[in-house]
């Protein structure tokens, strides 16, 4: 039986001319391997595969049985049926969803992790100020003091209850919709102000767009404008947590047209085969720019592709901080405990724009939207559990609120009026040291800046 | 097979050809280039005391004595995989990513062994996914590691663009220099031996525009290693690029541990008539080139630039100023070629020192077709060589 593996079919037709080709190849394709194996067999040896930096142990041929209710397959023991049936397209029910609160913040089961009264309180301080940040920029740019922006309203209780969940070793590779979790860690509102304004204290040096957020110090990795492009930099990250055995693990967040990339499917499928502790955080807010869910896919959601891939997976409501809270702190048990994947699926509602350049009524009803945004807001659920719980008051909501919003001001009008990166650092950072090339170029540059001044922004320093 | 570059010391061919001949020991002098400060400081480079500038490792004093030279023989493939080696005791953060490189050994070789001496962990076989397992190498250069990236052929890689130029080479600028991606991604390219139109690709036209990447390329197991070494010591993203023909090349390598330098060009023959550039198996084919060049009474200088992003304008720029004719011979299509960018940037930097238009020999562009006459007519020949030197000495 010859070794069958079917990625190597593809080669072998390719490998075979190299071998009649190159006369000094000598080692022939296939006399690598002595024993001969069925590719269950390489799976089933292979299914702690990835645990050591030791040698792998042979592995021995297993003779088929000669039962013929079943049969040893590559990929394990398949038993027979006489039915002539498809698996169904659509379920006849959706998978549920987890919830804890009601719609009106009433607890409705005790089957959740429990926040302390500091991590509750912080948590609901930090959706507000996600909130008041999200309006006060927006107003900015539409204002043309900032050239971008874009909301995360409707998501808070997934920005701030899944950080939350966290610790700050876990590493975060987010889309560009998750500016809470970077909130939540630390970030300063003066940080972010000045990443939006590209100013020279900007830790990103005005390099990129606004919301492009990144901080090494916060475990937050950059975001690039790429789509789902960060889920395989989270898989790797997450190799190699496993590699240094960290007790840490990796989250990736991504939207739910993300989840239609390549990408998503690839690394979907190398974590699970690779066992890496990483957490799939999908936001299925049911838009993607003006594409609705129906025409991004057919199937029920994400949750259901967890399955296809052997990844463990769980629907919650993504209104209810707590029990997105919930599922992010077991996922992470599970991940860094057992070293496998997870996949959340939040099911939310974009109740913003899908940025400044967008105008959404003119694709949804604008009822639609109202409708989430009042009956379904996540801060108002949030906050009436809290009350409930006594640990918030009107009081203390008018104080945060106008704090908030003082401080957020605050924040733009400094990072308005500080000074922009110079001209050397378009030429930094694209290597380590700066090359011969670039050196001349900046030189040129430079000399046409001065020659032209009246043709260049006074603002930009030299 | 490609024509082969003896070393000195070694008398016995261990690749024939049925096409080119060997080539004498003692027809192609072999200089050193001149060791010179670089300002740039490039960690694990310069070692202090050793030459690391040679163009080949043995000299041409005693040619006969070939078991008493110091050094030891082997392959291109064995030449990578010993540098892969060497650098993955000396940092356990290195690892390797790729299709069939564990247990398999990788398609050409290059890995064999690996996987058995340092665990499956740090020799990872992945799933058919390019684009997926070259961001994971990203995502875990980020964080610490240092991967290397096979590309089971180059072509494939086209798959993976959109990691290696928005994400390998943009992330260390956008994040302003917070994070840093220090993978090399290699893999053989080029034309083979009837490999079909998609497994004879050459990347390193697509790829030379990306910002943010280094590419080189080696061609002879002396300098496979030492830039497999470099690359590997690297902080920024580099490309290696090697080619499908040349793994079997047997050249003796030394002992020592030797680094190269990845913006250095290589001299490989001076001269004073025409300076010759070249990369990669096309260094082979000029050599053959060469000889037939000086029975005729040319002397052409060769420079393998081995640094394809970015060039070595000093040497191939002292050069141009000493021959003030230039020809490029590659392997890569005429429009948008590595040749083409090469063109332009000598001419915009020593357009007084021309005495005559740069002729740039390449392929054509047209996918590489299968049969074998057809295939060997896309790429550039010796004779093809010989005439555009002629020629351009005539100017």
């Amino acid at each position: 039986m010859a070794l069958y593996l079917p990625f190597l079919r593809r080669r072998i037709g390719f490998l075979g001319m190299m071998n009649s080709t190159l006369s000094n190849f000598k080692t022939s394709v296939l006399s690598e391997k002595n024993s001969i194996t069925t590719l269950s067999d390489f799976c089933n040896s292979f299914s702690r595969r990835f645990y050591s930096n030791k040698a792998d142990k042979q592995f021995d041929f297993i003779h088929n049985g000669g039962d013929s209710k079943e049969l040893n397959f590559p990929g394990g023991i398949v038993k027979f049926t006489s039915e002539l049936k498809f698996l169904a397209d659509v379920p006849e029910e959706r998978i549920h969803c987890y919830r804890v609160l009601d719609d009106s913040g009433q607890l409705i089961s005790n089957n959740f992790v429990q926040v302390d009264k500091e991590i509750a309180v912080k948590m609901y301080k930090d959706m507000v100020m996600l909130q008041t940040m999200d309006t006060i920029f927006y107003e900015a740019q539409r204002q043309g003091r900032i050239s971008f922006y874009l909301t995360a309203n409707g998501e808070e209780a997934i920005n701030i209850a899944s950080a939350a969940a966290l610790s700050m070793d876990d590493l975060v590779f987010p889309q560009y919709r998750e500016a809470g979790v970077l909130l939540w860690r630390g970030f300063t509102l003066q940080e972010f102000a000045n990443q939006c304004f590209g100013n020279k204290d900007d830790n990103g040096k005005g390099r990129q767009m606004p919301i492009h957020y990144g901080s090494n110090k916060h475990n937050y990795f950059t975001v690039a404008s790429t789509v789902a492009t960060q889920i395989s930099h989270a898989v790797g990250a997450a190799y190699s947590l496993k590699m240094d055995g960290r007790d840490a693990c990796t989250i990736t967040y991504f939207g739910d047209g993300g989840t239609s990339t390549g990408d998503f499917h690839a690394a979907l499928n190398f974590a699970a085969v690779m066992e890496v502790p990483v957490i799939f955080f999908c936001r299925n807010n049911g838009w993607a720019i003006s594409t609705p869910v129906s025409d991004q896919f057919r199937s029920d959601g994400i949750v259901v592709r967890g399955k296809a891939y052997g990844i463990r997976s769980i629907r919650v409501d993504g209104n209810d901080a707590l029990a997105v809270f919930s599922a992010v702190c077991m996922a992470r048990t599970i991940a860094i405990r057992e070293s496998k994947p997870v996949l959340i699926e939040a099911l939310a509602y974009r109740a913003g724009h899908h940025s400044t350049s967008d105008d959404s009524s003119k694709y949804r009803p604008i009822e639609e939207i109202e409708w989430w945004r009042e009956a379904q807001n996540p801060v108002t659920r949030f906050r009436e559990w809290l009350r409930g719980e006594g640990l918030w008051t009107t009081q203390a909501e008018t104080e945060l609120r106008d704090s908030a919003r003082k401080e957020v001001l605050h924040a733009i009008q400094v990072a308005e009026k500080v000074e922009k990166p110079t001209v050397k650092e378009i030429f930094t950072d694209v290597y380590d040291v700066l090359p011969s090339n670039l050196r001349d170029q900046e030189k040129s540059l430079r000399e046409t800046i001065e020659r032209h001044s009246q043709d260049y922004p006074i603002d930009v320093p030299l | 097979m490609a024509a082969m570059l003896q070393s000195l010391g070694v008398t016995s061919a261990s690749v024939t050809s049925n096409k080119f001949t060997a080539f004498s020991i003692n027809s192609l002098p072999v200089i050193r280039s001149e060791s010179r400060t670089v300002s740039v400081a490039i960690n694990g480079t310069r070692k202090a005391g050793k030459v690391t500038t040679k163009a080949v490792a043995a000299q041409a004093e005693n040619p006969t004595s070939a078991a008493s030279k110091p050094g030891h023989e082997l392959l291109l493939f064995e030449a990578l995989r010993e540098g892969l080696e060497e650098e993955m005791d000396r940092d356990p953060r290195v690892c390797v990513f790729g299709e069939d490189v564990g247990h398999y050994g990788g398609s050409y070789k290059v890995t064999k062994g690996l996987a058995d001496k340092y665990g499956d962990l740090r020799v990872l076989d992945t799933p058919i996914a390019e684009n997926s397992f070259t961001g994971m190498a990203v995502g875990a250069a980020m964080t610490g590691l240092r991967p290397i990236v096979e590309g089971m052929n180059m072509g494939f890689l086209l798959l993976a663009f959109n990691q290696i130029s928005d994400n390998c080479g943009m992330l260390h600028y956008t994040s302003g220099g917070q994070f840093t991606i220090p993978t090399v991604i290699r893999g053989p390219g080029g034309v083979g031996r009837q490999l079909g139109a998609e497994h004879s690709q050459r990347l390193e036209s697509y790829f030379q525009s990306i910002p943010g990447i280094q590419m080189v390329a080696c061609s002879t197991p002396y300098n496979a290693k030492g830039l497999m070494k470099a690359a590997i010591r690297s902080e920024n993203p580099v490309v290696l690029f090697e080619h499908v023909l040349l793994y079997n090349l047997k050249e003796r390598i030394p002992d020592e541990e030797y680094v190269l330098s990845l913006e250095e060009a290589e001299m490989v023959r001076p001269g004073e008539h025409v300076t010759i550039l070249t990369y990669s198996r096309m260094r082979y084919h000029v050599m053959q080139a060469a000889k037939t060049l000086v029975n005729k009474g040319y002397d052409p200088e060769v420079i393998d630039i081995r640094s394809l992003k970015p060039f070595d304008l000093y040497t191939i720029g002292n050069s141009v100023k000493k021959t003030h004719r230039v020809l490029i011979v590659e392997e890569c299509m005429r429009t948008g070629g590595i040749g083409a960018s090469l063109t332009a940037s000598i001419n915009e930097n020593f357009h007084d020192y021309l005495d005559a238009p740069i002729v740039c020999l390449s392929s054509q562009d047209v996918p590489t077709p299968y049969a074998g006459t057809l295939e060997e007519w896309t790429v550039v020949q010796p004779a093809q060589i010989v005439t555009a030197v002629e020629q351009l000495c005539k100017q």
